[in-house]
């Protein structure tokens, strides 16, 4: 399930996963056909490779008429950077407030 | 870092732990939606063809007129910023709220906005917001706490 860090991590660590993200995000609502234009890839290979995105919550599917229209999401995204790199983030800074008042106060 | 290019359509879409109940009140309740929704109060009594509103120290922020309500499965409605005078001389865009309850006590929920065709300067606003606003709707309502600011 999608809710799972581990998957969305997976589906970011493939050069061609996150291309199709990067078109994705130039341009939103894509067919099958129009992704795999720009691929050096049999159909299969990039269909298995929507399919991972979709199961990892990075691409959301809708369907209008006949066609499937893939969808960049970019909240799963959001969460990591909200879990993992902010946190992070946010040590590091206090860390250089305390070298900082630490540096004033030998001054 | 780039910007989201202006998408006509846009799809957000994430598992919160908790029930559609929950999530249907964390959508359209005022105390909930001032805690993540860039401190906007929503106002509406969310029938079809009520106001929408979202209230910021009274001044509204965005408006719009719900299309259509199904507490607490969907929730759809129309939505124009006002908070940019280049957003507010747009034409009004739409939002709905799909509300799919999980196994395990998980809801997924999923955000379109769309209709925004003639609304590129919204499009664009809209586009790395969404994303913050339901990061924070789902730490609200697993924790009961706000998202530390930013």
């Amino acid at each position: 399930m999608a809710t799972d860090d581990d998957q969305v991590f997976r589906a970011l660590a493939d050069p061609t996963r996150r291309h199709l993200l990067d078109r994705l995000f130039e341009r939103d609502g894509r067919t099958l056909t129009e992704l795999e234009s720009e691929l050096a890839m049999t159909r299969f290979g990039v269909m298995k490779h929507l399919r991972l995105l979709e199961e990892a919550g990075l691409v959301v599917t809708r369907k209008a008429g006949r066609e499937k229209l893939h969808y960049l999401n970019p909240v799963p995204i959001r969460l990591l950077h909200d879990r993992w790199i902010d946190k992070y983030r946010e040590r590091q800074v206090s860390a250089l407030a305390t070298l900082k008042s630490e540096l004033e106060e030998t001054a | 870092m780039t910007t989201m290019t202006e998408q006509a359509t846009q799809v957000y879409s994430l598992f919160i732990r908790a029930t559609p109940e929950q999530v249907w009140e964390g959508i359209t309740k005022p105390e909930f939606t001032k805690q993540y929704f860039h401190g906007t109060e929503v106002d509406s009594t969310f029938e079809p063809g009520a106001r929408y509103l979202s209230l910021a120290g009274g001044e509204p922020m965005a408006d719009g007129e719900i299309l259509e309500s199904d507490p607490p499965r969907m929730l759809r409605h129309t939505w124009r910023a006002l908070y940019d005078p280049d957003t507010a001389s747009e034409p009004h865009s739409r939002v709905t709220w799909e509300i799919e309850p999980q196994e395990g006590g998980v809801t997924r929920l999923t955000v379109t906005h769309d209709q925004l065709e003639a609304a590129p300067k919204t499009a664009a606003s809209v586009a790395g917001g969404w994303s913050y606003i339901l990061s924070g709707l789902k730490t609200l309502l697993e924790t009961g706490k706000p998202l530390a600011s930013e």
